[in-house]
């Protein structure tokens, strides 16, 4: 697979290692009433799409970026690569 | 008698003859032959046996398709099982053997086999050799095991190498005959960067096969001046001998080119294969069609080939494969065949055509009728037929040609799970569904069966996908071609017929497939299962039609409701030396080398992986006859004075900014923002699931600058976990982070003189108040190169890590040596370095297995509980916290000479010695030089509970059963009063 | 039906008239007391275990495609019980106990074959935690023997054992351990459930579950709603999407697994080679093909087909520890899809809906556990308690923290 790198242009998917669902940058509120709750279906539970899914690859053997790849786990095209940091401030996680 | 079979022209050189010897017999052939051509040329039919009847096989075909002439290629450690002879190119000296026989080829003593073929239908395996049960493995599976399987390995390691190699493309095309080539010539006259690769040693496809005129001038011709003015394109790569075995994601192809097979050995330090990765942006697929036969009883004989293959050999080979032949067809392209011998002067018995309206010839006979038979053992000798009107008849005839029309090559449209669409008119599958994104089938591939059609398709094909990426390419004036149209009438197999041969090499005949309906096993992929029809070398290219029109027809469905299993890469069998290239042997993956390396290496280091890194495991002396002795020394000697031991290799991550210290409270357990500058803390790092993923220390150099040190093994994903955290889930924490693994060398002075020693070296004071345990701080070395000092012990003793720029590591460790002299300084090793750390109880990768707790490691309490970090809260689950948790313990043995081997179960010293009654493990053992026994590291079961204890410790695996004492896991200076001193 | 060879020789001699299909080809019932969900080798071995020892009747299997379509038809067919951990190892050891009857047992010859397994040993790290898992392995019942090199030389004189990047040391063998004709696993099972009466449905997708009330009362399928008392569902790589009809999220995502088979080849190997410092393992086929594989190819996927860097990082260990098979030539290669779970170990439970129980969760170790899986699944669907050797694989472990982590590697599926 080739991956746009969005700072580096199209790169190999051999150069990246691959971590899963991007939901794992959604990491809840440790002092939350339902913490126990939230982190066992954060860490645990995914949706496991058939069809279009957004994950987390990091650039290993290049940038070391974290990407958000939206791909397609039934005929693993790519529509969309964005870094994670990105990703993660829109979701909120700036502090 | 040489080359008896050998017609006039043809693309062979004649001027040069070559020698061969095929089971021990010499013959000749010419520049230019493949060995099946050559064998043909002289006279030899019979070339191997088949599967499970070890029938005698000949050629069916000319093109790597080929299922039956399988042979084992070259001797020694080249041998090559399962070789097509059609492709194998002819080279001076070539050495080829039959295979899959008991006996000779002729006289296969497993011919016994067809006798019994009764019996051995499909799937009878299934229904017998069960009793009695143990039967099956002890006789009858070694029995079927020898009798299986085709050609045989030499088992020696294969001496050639392999390459790799990477290309980028605008367009690469699949194929060069007819449509690759036009399609080729369209984009390189415009620019594009076009990659054209074949898998065959002449490129031309068809056109070497046929007499058709193209413009003025013959095929062959046309194809070969194509092929000269591209190769004089610059931006176009011609690949001869390079076959494309996989379309993978995203315009990935793999191909792979047979650099060095069409000669005796490789030269000059060339390989013999080379795997390229080809990235393309558009894909032209050009990759022709391969005729299919037709299963009529005996329909397997040497001598008995497809119709084309029979052209082929005639008209690019000047071979006949016999010299009087027949030809049975049910469509056009079957005359062809016998107008093209007939014009080479071959005697053409008859040319037999299913249809009621076959084409009349006034040179030879064409009968409207069936082939219902054959004769011959070892070959074909006569044919009989069944006409039209009902009468018989029997042909005298030493080769026959089968036509039962063309397949459009479509396996490579199928790599991602495409499903073909039925054409009616070609009465045969045709690239459909989903195709490879980037891929555009021309050509007789796409169903366009004429030349002409493959010119122009080729040309369209190119223009269009060029269109796509933005390359104009024009659509020139093509020359004149053959144009003619498909004219067949689906015929399969000949009513009655029983031992009517589908798949050739695998022994699946028309009566498997009826036995296979009759049972149930009717979806295509059970039928295929079931009969192992199309799962032969070829995958089925020449085999599966027929068993679907069969199937088809015992349904009641038409050959699209039965549908087609899929064609998987790669399109021809591929070696595995290629897929590995040089990765073998001590390339098989990266080697790290520390600073000290060489260093070590003149001191007669023993040396061990670990983690891709060659680490000193321990630095044998004159007169020590066992490793333990080296270490032991090594332990003592440290201890009693100092040591020193490389420990580069553990990873660095320079961790920099104004949120470092709110960074590491993240990472770790345990709280660092307090940490002064100038300290260090251990530090436990959890995963999110509150699994000890890694420890380490950090040092504080400055207010916003820490340094993190991993485990060797664990650098990596620690450094990854890290830039998780830092990106993904606190974005905008001011910090960065680089790793410094590699920048930094790094040795640990360990023992009581290793202040003593370091005074010697370092330009600031590190007496004990200056520099007291824990400090860390940028020094300079040898009046003025900049330094790390870090006083932090593994070994328990009075110790300091130094690090200086990678570059000084050499010089380092030799000044440390040169200085370290007065304290006798002895280097040690891994091993040393890992009995010490577990005579203080210090866990380790055995210790961090990916399922220990902080709890389990008896660090629970550092989890803090007053901060947000990794692992916190899902460390709070029950199950980490149950009564009966694993606790880390110190395992010794009660008699003292016995040994604690680490993988030996703890059991209580009364109870009984089972799964159920398992109380725990040891996970690192060492002989304690310093207390003179054996001792463990472990986890048991309430182990802080049960210091004290009298246990057993069992490894029935290897054999120990020892009573052992539960201690602490501190066996030696528990009070830590050497480290602080 | 029963076969034997005096059957075959019957039939060899009467022209093959008397063979009848192997199993029916029913038209689906509108009500059963039990739907198992998937036809593949778990799904037909719960139907097949189901009727046989646990007297249940009225049970159909419903399949999407064709039986055995799954990864019990696309495996490397290795049978094993070499687990290291106590949730683990006593159900492996029950299923290869039941393999070694099977083919008795359901009267059909699937090739069991216990040529061995040997995990190769290339440090001493790796030799403490062999020797803790066939310690473990020994404790349970099950049989292990640690090999030294001249011993595995002996059956693999042309392994690469020295100027190694990774020399080898030893190893750890399960001679019990071995191959099974995996396709006739699957037709065995289907054979014997359908003559005790279960009605196997292919072409039979299920699109839905009729939940009402906190109970599931049946399925919707492309063939009608199908009523049943409870409802199975052993589906695999599968399960995500199976699930989520019933507003489950599963704790596994699905993988492709690639696996791969070479030409065929007079006999080699005599069993099974794995070797963990690379990712390769092998063996050979009663064909003769030789038939490998390694690691998965890392990223979520439905796709039943992998990528060229996996297949080249197979090859690559092939040829580092068996450099004789350089010129031997791969034949196929295939994808199937894992469902790989959160600690790398299975789930056989109910849910939180009643009358729903699943079953899944095999990452790519589903092959050896197909007569246990069937059995325990069976165990559950009968007497709403799970098997004693089954007891751990809960939905709820992961919440309470019970992983069953063999490799260690925590929460993320594509380490396992």
């Amino acid at each position: 697979m080739i991956i746009d790198h969005p700072l580096l242009g199209p790169r190999d998917s051999a150069e990246f290692t691959y971590m899963g669902d991007a939901k794992l940058i959604d990491r809840p509120d440790w002092q939350a009433a339902t913490a126990a709750q939230d982190f066992y279906e954060y860490a645990y539970l995914r949706d496991n799409p058939a069809g279009w899914h957004e994950e987390l690859w990091f650039h290993e053997a290049g940038d070391r970026s974290w990407l958000v790849v939206t791909r397609n786990t039934l005929t693993h095209e790519i529509s969309k690569v964005e870094l994670a940091r990105d990703v993660a401030r829109r979701r909120g996680r700036s502090t | 008698m040489t080359q008896i079979n050998r017609l006039s022209g043809g693309q062979i050189d004649r001027d040069t003859t070559l020698q061969f010897t095929f089971d021990g017999k010499t013959y000749t052939g010419q520049q230019g032959d493949t060995l099946a051509s050559a064998l043909l040329a002289n006279g030899v039919r019979l070339m191997g046996r088949s599967f499970k009847y070890h029938r005698p096989r000949g050629v069916l075909t000319a093109g790597s398709e080929e299922p039956n002439a399988l042979v084992e290629l070259r001797g020694g450690a080249r041998k090559e099982p399962n070789t097509r002879a059609t492709t194998v190119e002819l080279y001076d000296g070539l050495l080829a053997n039959s295979q899959n026989r008991l006996g000779s080829l002729r006289f296969d003593l497993l011919a016994i086999n067809d006798r019994l073929s009764n019996f051995l239908t499909a799937g009878f395996y299934y229904k017998t050799f069960m009793w009695p049960a143990a039967f099956w493995e002890k006789l009858y599976e070694p029995i079927i095991r020898k009798a299986a399987g085709l050609g045989s390995l030499s088992l020696k390691e294969d001496p050639d190498v392999y390459d790799k190699g990477f290309l980028h493309c605008d367009l690469m095309i699949i194929g060069a005959g007819p449509a690759g080539l036009s399609a080729a010539l369209t984009a390189g006259r415009a620019g594009a960067q076009v990659i054209l690769a074949d898998e065959d040693f002449r490129l031309g496809g068809r056109l070497n096969s046929e007499t058709f005129a193209v413009g003025d001038q013959t095929g062959a011709d046309w194809a070969t001046a194509t092929l000269a003015e591209l190769s004089s394109l610059p931006n176009v790569r011609i690949m001869p001998r390079t076959t494309v075995i996989g379309a993978f994601d995203h315009g990935i192809y793999g191909a792979v080119e047979r650099v060095s097979d069409h000669l005796h050995t490789p030269k000059d330090g060339k390989p013999r294969q080379i795997l390229w990765r080809i990235y393309t942006k558009r894909t032209v697929l050009a990759a022709g069609a391969i005729e299919r036969p037709i299963a009529f009883e005996n329909n397997d004989r040497p001598g008995i080939m497809l119709a084309s293959a029979l052209r082929t050999y005639a008209n690019r080979f000047a071979v006949s494969a016999d010299k009087r032949v027949a030809i049975f067809t049910n469509n056009d392209d079957g005359h062809r065949t016998a107008a093209d011998l007939y014009a080479k002067g071959v005697k053409i018995a008859a040319v037999v055509d299913s249809r009621p309206d076959a084409p009349r010839q006034e040179n030879y006979e064409v009968l409207s009728g069936e082939v219902i038979n054959t004769k011959g053992r070892l070959g074909l000798t006569f044919a009989d037929l069944r006409l039209a009107d009902g009468s018989t008849r029997t042909l005298e005839c030493g080769a026959l040609g089968v036509s039962g029309g063309w397949n459009p090559n479509v396996h490579m449209t199928c790599h991602q799970r495409g499903r073909p669409t039925w054409n009616n008119d070609l009465a045969a599958f045709v690239p459909g569904g989903t195709l490879p994104p980037g891929m555009t089938v021309a050509g007789a591939a796409n169903g366009e069966m004429s030349t002409h059609g493959a010119l122009v398709s080729g040309q369209a094909g190119s223009v269009a996908a060029l269109h796509d990426i933005g390359i104009k390419a024009k659509a020139s004036d093509l020359p004149q071609a053959e144009d003619a149209p498909v004219s067949i009438t689906p015929f399969w197999y000949v009513q009655g017929c029983s031992r009517a041969w589908l798949d050739q090499q695998n022994d699946v005949t028309v009566k498997d497939v009826k036995l296979s309906h009759q049972e149930g096993f009717r979806s295509v992929e059970h039928l295929k299962r079931y009969t192992t029809l199309g799962m032969a070398t070829d995958q089925g290219k020449t085999s599966n039609m027929g068993g679907l029109a069969i199937m088809a027809e015992l349904a009641g469905k038409t050959i699209p409701e039965v549908g087609t299993t899929i064609f998987r890469p790669p399109y021809t069998p591929t070696a595995i030396g290629a897929f590995a290239g040089r990765h073998r042997g001590m390339d098989f993956h990266p080697t790290r080398l520390t600073p000290s390396h060489t260093w070590a290496e003149e001191q007669g280091a023993v040396f061990v992986e670990v983690g891709n890194w060659m680490r000193a495991q321990w630095f044998p002396r004159a007169g020590e006859t066992t490793w333990r002795e080296s270490v032991d020394r090594e332990v003592l000697a440290t201890r009693g004075s100092v040591g020193v031991c490389d420990v580069t290799t553990l990873g660095k991550v320079d961790v920099q900014g104004a949120d470092a210290a709110d960074f590491l409270n993240k990472i770790y357990c345990n709280g660092f923002a307090k940490l002064p500058v100038g300290k260090t803390r251990y530090g436990l790092m959890l995963r999110e699931d509150g699994i000890a993923m890694d420890d380490g220390t950090a040092a504080r150099l400055a207010e916003d600058h820490f340094v993190v040190t991993t485990t060797t093994a664990n650098a990596l994903p620690v450094y990854r976990h890290m830039e998780f955290v830092r990106q993904c889930l606190f974005p905008d924490m001011d910090v960065q982070l680089i790793s410094t693994t590699e920048a930094w060398a790094q040795y640990a002075v360990a023992g009581p003189n290793s202040r003593k020693l370091l005074e010697n070296i370092v330009d600031q004071d590190i007496s004990n108040d200056a520099f007291p345990f824990m400090a860390c701080a940028n020094i300079t070395i040898c009046g003025g190169l900049r330094a790390r000092l870090f006083r932090i012990s593994f070994s328990g003793e009075l110790a300091f890590e130094i690090a200086v720029p990678t570059a000084y590591g050499d010089a380092l460790i030799r000044k440390i040596m040169e200085v370290g002299a007065a304290f006798d300084v002895t280097p040690y090793g891994t091993e040393a370095l890992g009995v010490m750390r577990i005579e203080k109880g210090h866990a380790a990768g055995n210790e961090l297995n990916g399922t220990t707790s902080a709890q389990n490691l008896g660090m629970g309490r550092m989890v803090s509980k007053k901060k947000d970090s990794i692992g916190s809260i899902l460390s709070e689950r029950e199950g980490l916290n149950a009564p009966g948790d694993l606790r880390q313990v110190g395992i010794k043995p009660v008699d003292p000479t016995d040994p604690v081997p680490a993988g030996a179960h703890l059991m209580t010293a009364d109870g009984p010695v089972d799964a159920a009654h398992d109380q725990g493990y040891a996970t690192s053992a060492c002989f304690s030089p310093v207390l003179g026994h054996a001792i463990a590291l472990g986890f048991l079961k309430d182990g802080d509970q049960r210091i004290g204890e009298k246990m057993r410790l069992v490894s029935p695996l290897t054999g120990v059963d020892v009573a052992v004492e539960i201690v602490s896991a501190h066996f030696v200076d528990p009070e830590g009063d050497r480290l602080r001193a | 039906m029963r076969y034997s060879g005096l059957k075959v020789i019957k039939e060899a001699l009467t022209g093959h008239k008397g063979w009848t299909p192997a199993w029916r080809d029913p038209e689906p019932q509108s009500h059963y007391d039990i739907v198992i969900i998937g036809g593949g080798g778990h799904g037909l071995a719960t139907a097949y275990y189901l009727a046989k020892e646990f007297g249940q009747k009225r049970i159909a299997v419903l399949e999407k495609g064709w039986i055995g379509g799954g990864n019990v038809g696309r495996n490397t067919t290795i049978i094993r019980s070499n687990y290291l951990l106590d949730g683990n190892e006593p159900f492996y050891e029950f299923s290869l106990k039941l393999w070694e009857g099977l083919e008795q047992d359901f009267n059909y010859n699937a090739m069991i074959s216990q040529r061995g397994i040997l995990n190769l040993i290339h440090s001493d790290a790796q030799r403490d935690a062999f020797t803790r898992r066939g310690n473990a392995m020994i404790l349970n019942g099950a049989d292990a023997e640690m090999l030294t090199v001249r011993q595995i030389k002996e059956r693999y004189p042309y392994l690469k054992t020295d100027d190694a990047r990774f020399p080898i040391k030893g190893g750890l063998a399960q001679h019990r351990g071995g191959t099974v004709r995996h396709d006739a696993v699957a037709w065995g099972y289907a054979r014997g459930a359908d003559s005790r009466g279960v009605d196997i449905i292919q072409n039979c997708e299920v699109t839905g579950f009729r939940i009402e009330n906190g109970t599931c009362l049946g399925v919707e399928t492309s063939r009608g709603f199908i009523g049943a008392g409870k409802i199975g569902c052993a589906v695999a790589g599968s399960s995500s999407r199976l699930m989520s009809k019933a507003d489950m999220r599963l704790p596994m995502e699905s993988h492709v697994l690639q696996a791969f088979v070479s030409e065929g080849l007079k006999p080699v190997m005599p069993g099974v080679v794995t070797f963990g410092a690379g990712h390769f393992y092998c063996s050979q086929s009663d064909k003769g093909g030789l038939v490998f594989g390694g690691d998965l190819d890392g990223y979520n996927s439905y796709a039943q087909r992998g990528n060229l860097p996996t297949v080249e990082d197979v090859c690559e260990g092939g040829m580092a520890i068996f450099p004789a098979f350089g010129r031997a030539r791969l034949l196929r290669m295939w994808g199937g899809i894992m469902d790989m779970s959160m600690d790398g170990s299975p789930i056989i439970d109910k849910t939180h809906i009643d009358g729903l129980y699943f079953n899944g969760g095999w990452c790519y170790g589903g092959f050896k556990a197909t007569p246990a899986s069937g059995y325990c699944f069976a165990h559950l669907l009968a007497k709403d308690a799970p098997h004693p050797t089954a007891t751990a694989y809960r939905f709820d472990r992961f919440e309470k923290g019970y992983m069953i982590d063999e490799k260690g590697m925590g929460n993320q599926p594509n380490l396992h």
